[in-house]
């Protein structure tokens, strides 16, 4: 599985490079409850890696391995080619790994200027004296990084809505932004936990459109889950897929679309 | 049996403890009732005891609400009814008037405040809390109030000769403190039987599992709502009635109250068992505290006990002796 | 139609990021400082000074720290009363052993001691949230003002175990003790309040502020983007306390100049500020300043009206006093839970447009 670490463009022309996480025999369990089973996968450099699984098959649990928030009973997580410890989800953030929600968690009670802002903190240094006395370091860094947040702001078109309090916003905007956050950490790797449920088919496009984008001009390596499956197919390099916390299925889109194992647990085929 | 003075006086002081322990799981079962139906921590459980044991005394002996505050609108001067009543009559008229409040509370406050944050809804009752205290005492005063609802007081005889027959040293224990924990048992058996097996406390413990659900079968929040705190009300008359008859009705009663904020950190907020299982340790810990490390650092350390007691449990217990797990989702 | 932003455009990133983006309110903001700092001391009689503009400024100072930790933090303290104690005899340790230092540089220490001290019992909110934290830092408020009142060295051996602050001056005008001119104790009280107010500003602005604010609104989501929950929390509670305890060291030394623990910095002190800041606004430093002038006026307004001018008894003035505190708590989270801070952005948004509707 491991032997085409070499870059390898596709078809469109994108560089597609060496391994940048591997996941490796991960099993994650609540009690008694197994929601992972032994799934090993890896996310490449600069792709767009899909998970996919009907509700319940563990993706999300996988995400939240991903991002440090649960810790695996077994298991290696590997990135940048370093077997990673476990750490508290705030280190996995420093690591440079970002992510959005399935529902939504932006923080209402700020502006999304505000909001956006959060995605920098693990970049800003300046300290508690140094920012009372709003002196020298302090304001050089916040202006700095305004000038950063503001490009992101222009990418994904929410110029309008800067300084609009993030509660007040319809759902569709609100995704918007909560990916502006996580794209503001400049993240080397992106999760996007359903990134388009919820929405209408235009919303679905813009979205699909920022997704590529992202990936296309800053060259960021993003994992995903998503039930779309038109969208998926579109979007993806590669796929894995779950189902009851175990990994039936991995390949490209096509590859997998022919899998029968997938097709069963999509069309539903009785467990014996 | 002869046994070293300590060890007696220390026994005597657990027992004690165990007794007003019972007190202060009295005082958090009203609490754990209204956090079970509502996930409202209602800071006002003491100043709502308080306020019960004010309206029994006042209706008992005859004194006119308000009378202050109508004197110095009207210039009228009014020196009560002139009437003593019967124990009886005015813990029900109480009884009433605490339900009367419970609707009221739900139809000024808890109507407004639904799907608010939990720590909104606790600023909210430490507000009420404050009305109430200042209602309780425009409406009767706020000097020392002395309760009188026939309860025994004074040292229980046939512990005192038993242990004197035992030990060769006589126990005190107050009377009152028996009587506190037979009502706590009857009360407590009452209430499990109620929600266990009534058509409302079945209604009751399904609004405590999921709001959404409940309503969506047909059961009325609105009325277990005044229903609850109705019932908290009722248990805040009896938790009054019985520190109004230990120590006098007077504003101290709801800082007494305020204990029962530590024994609920320790037992958890939904369980009734927790509840008196944290006022047993609660109890007999600051006794036994106060007993043989209070000299050392000056006395009084039951002021702080139980809090500090509560923090470090929290610390390295957070979901309480007989909370779940608590496994975060995002 | 003279509020209004038209026409004042900002061609910076810093420019935009300040406190009063609109021009009014600059001009409107020095206004008030001149006329503290420089009209006010000339009017004041002994009276003003001690039932309103010190107690004011004081408890606005607390009611920031408060803020700080409760409306941009989301962390719930019971424990003001506590902490402001820990400022106040903090303050009166350090002036009596060091009595040749500044009274300034005690009460910044006291804040200091109070930071620590506030850091310690904030260390159990990486664990415990909401109305446990609440019960947690009763835990503070209890213990504090027992240690305060039953351990002799606090209180320097007094017979009384009271403490009192003896005469300390400033640029060699008494500021504390018997003999201070009633200007004297408010533009010290001014001068911290201000400097303060104008850090807190900075504070809550910055990248800091950020960081409170997402634990706030969803701790989760806060430390999978970056943020050290434990961190965040325990500075919100350093600086909070700092506040705290310099408020604390005013309140004995400048205000009271005699403490007895218990009765000045009892629980009910704890709940003062908390309404405070619940009336006045939760995370808004304005609001700190509205709600802490709300409270201080309140009782002076009452014993004006119903005492002295309609010859009610006192207590029940007090009685009264009670419930108006406790329905405006209950009305205020009902109907404008940001308090008196938003009824004003709400006013000036009008304002902006006046006299057009929309």
């Amino acid at each position: 599985m491991n032997d085409m670490s070499q870059a390898a463009p596709t078809a469109d022309g994108r560089k597609i490079g060496g391994v940048l996480m591997e996941m490796k025999n991960i099993t994650l369990r609540f009690g008694g409850v197994k929601a992972i089973t032994d799934i090993s996968f890896d996310i490449r450099e600069g792709e767009i890696r899909a998970i996919i699984g009907p509700n319940g098959a563990g993706k999300s649990s996988m995400l939240n391995v991903i991002s440090g928030f649960y810790t695996p009973q077994e298991g290696e997580v590997w990135f940048r080619g370093q077997r990673r410890q476990p750490m508290k989800p705030y280190e996995v953030a420093r690591q440079g790994i970002a992510r959005t929600f399935q529902n939504i968690a932006l923080f209402d009670g700020m502006t999304v200027l505000d909001n956006i802002m959060t995605g920098r903190l693990t970049m800003m240094k300046s300290g508690l004296l140094a920012q009372a006395l709003w002196w020298g370091r302090a304001e050089a860094e916040e202006v700095a990084h305004r000038a950063q947040v503001e490009k992101i702001i222009d990418f994904l078109e929410i110029q309008a809505i800067r300084k609009t309090p993030v509660g007040r916003l319809p759902y569709g905007l609100k995704k918007r932004v909560e990916l502006a956050r996580a794209l503001a950490a400049e993240p080397k790797l992106l999760l996007l936990d359903e990134p388009m449920a919820g929405m209408n088919v235009e919303e679905k496009e813009d979205m699909s459109r920022f997704i590529l984008d992202v990936n296309d001009e800053f060259g960021t390596t993003i994992a995903l889950i998503e039930h779309d499956m038109g969208v998926v197919m579109d979007l993806s390099d590669r796929v894995v897929v779950m189902d009851y916390g175990k990994k039936i299925g991995d390949g490209t889109p096509a590859e997998v679309r022919a899998n029968q194992d997938v097709i069963d647990a999509y069309l539903g085929v009785a467990h014996d | 049996m002869v046994l070293p003075d300590t060890l007696l006086f220390a026994m005597e002081a657990a027992l004690n403890g165990l007794l007003s322990g019972v007190m202060y799981a009295l005082v958090a079962l009203g609490f754990v009732l209204i956090f079970k139906a509502s996930g409202i921590f209602n800071y006002a459980q003491g100043v709502m005891a308080l306020f019960a044991a004010l309206t029994l005394v006042g209706i008992q002996q005859g004194q006119v609400p308000f009378a202050d505050l109508i004197h110095a609108l009207t210039g009228v001067e009014m020196h009560g009814f002139g009437w003593t009543l019967p124990a009886v009559v005015a813990i029900v008229l109480t009884g009433i008037v605490m339900i009367g409040m419970a609707m009221v509370i739900e139809t000024l406050i808890l109507k407004h405040l639904v799907n608010q944050p939990p720590i909104i809804l606790f600023m909210a009752t430490i507000g009420l809390a404050y009305f109430l205290e200042g209602l309780g005492d425009t409406m009767w005063g706020s000097d020392i109030k002395a309760m009188d609802v026939g309860l025994p007081q004074g040292i229980t005889g046939w512990i005192d000769e038993s242990t004197n027959s035992l030990f060769g040293y006589g126990f005190y224990v107050d009377q009152l403190n028996i009587v506190a924990m037979v009502v706590a048992a009857i009360l407590v058996t009452a209430l499990t039987l109620f929600s266990q097996y009534s058509k409302q406390g079945r209604a009751l413990r399904a609004v405590a599992d999921d709001h959404q659900a409940a309503l969506s079968v047909g059961i009325s929040l609105r009325f277990i709502w005044v229903l609850v705190w109705s019932i908290a009300g009722f248990v805040a008359l009896v938790a009054g009635i019985m520190w109004g008859a230990k120590s006098g009705v007077q504003f101290s009663l709801s800082l007494i109250a305020l204990k029962a904020l530590p024994v609920l950190m320790l037992g958890g907020f939904t369980s009734i068992p927790g509840a008196i299982v944290g006022g047993l340790i609660i109890g007999v810990g600051e006794q036994l505290f106060e007993f043989f490390v209070g000299p050392l650092v000056g006395g009084a350390t039951e002021n702080w006990f139980a809090y500090v007691l509560a923090l470090l449990f929290l610390v390295f217990r957070p979901q309480g002796l007989f909370g779940e797990k608590i496994i975060e989702r995002v | 139609m003279f509020y209004r932003e038209a026409g004042d455009f900002k061609t910076s990133y810093r420019d935009d990021g300040q406190t009063f983006p609109i021009r009014f309110d600059r001009y409107r903001y020095y206004a008030v400082l001149v006329f503290g700092f420089v009209v006010l001391p000339f009017l004041l009689n002994d009276y003003w000074t001690n039932a309103v503009f010190v107690p004011f400024l004081i408890y606005a100072i607390a009611a920031i720290g408060l803020n700080i930790l409760v409306g941009y933090c989301g962390q719930l303290s019971l424990g003001t009363g506590g902490f402001m104690a820990v400022g106040a005899y903090a303050c009166y340790k350090l002036t009596t052993a060091f009595p040749d230092v500044n009274i300034v540089f005690h009460i910044l220490g006291a804040g200091i001691v109070t930071a620590l001290v506030g850091m310690l019992f904030g260390l159990p909110s990486l664990r415990i949230k909401g109305f446990y934290l609440a019960v947690a830092t009763l835990a503070a408020q209890f213990f504090l003002v027992w240690l305060f009142n039953r351990v002799p060295w606090f209180y320097n051996y007094s017979a009384s175990g009271q403490i009192s602050m003896p005469e300390r001056t400033v640029l060699g005008i008494p500021v504390t003790g018997a003999s201070v001119a009633p200007w004297a104790g408010y533009l010290v009280c001014l001068v911290f309040a201000v400097a303060l107010a104008w850090m807190a500003r900075n504070l809550t602005r910055g990248s800091v502020g950020r960081r409170w604010m997402a634990i706030r609104d969803m701790d989760i989501a806060a430390e999978i983007i970056g943020v050290n929950p434990l961190k965040a929390k325990l500075t919100a509670f350093a600086v909070s306390s700092f506040y705290v305890g310099i408020a604390g060291a005013l309140f004995f030394s400048v205000y009271l100049g005699a403490v007895e623990v218990g009765e000045a910095f009892g629980i009910q002190k704890s709940f003062a500020v908390l309404f405070m800041i619940i009336i006045g606004g939760l995370g808004s430093i304005f609001g700190s300043f509205a709600g802490a002038a709300f409270m201080v006026v309140l009782p002076v307004m009452i014993k004006l009206v119903l005492v002295d001018t309609l010859g009610w008894p006192t207590d029940l003035g007090a009685h009264i006093q009670l419930m108006v505190v406790g329905a405006l708590i209950i009305v205020f989270l009902i109907a404008e839970p940001h308090g008196m801070a938003q009824l004003w952005r709400l006013t000036k948004e009008k304002l902006r447009l006046w006299p057009f509707p929309h």
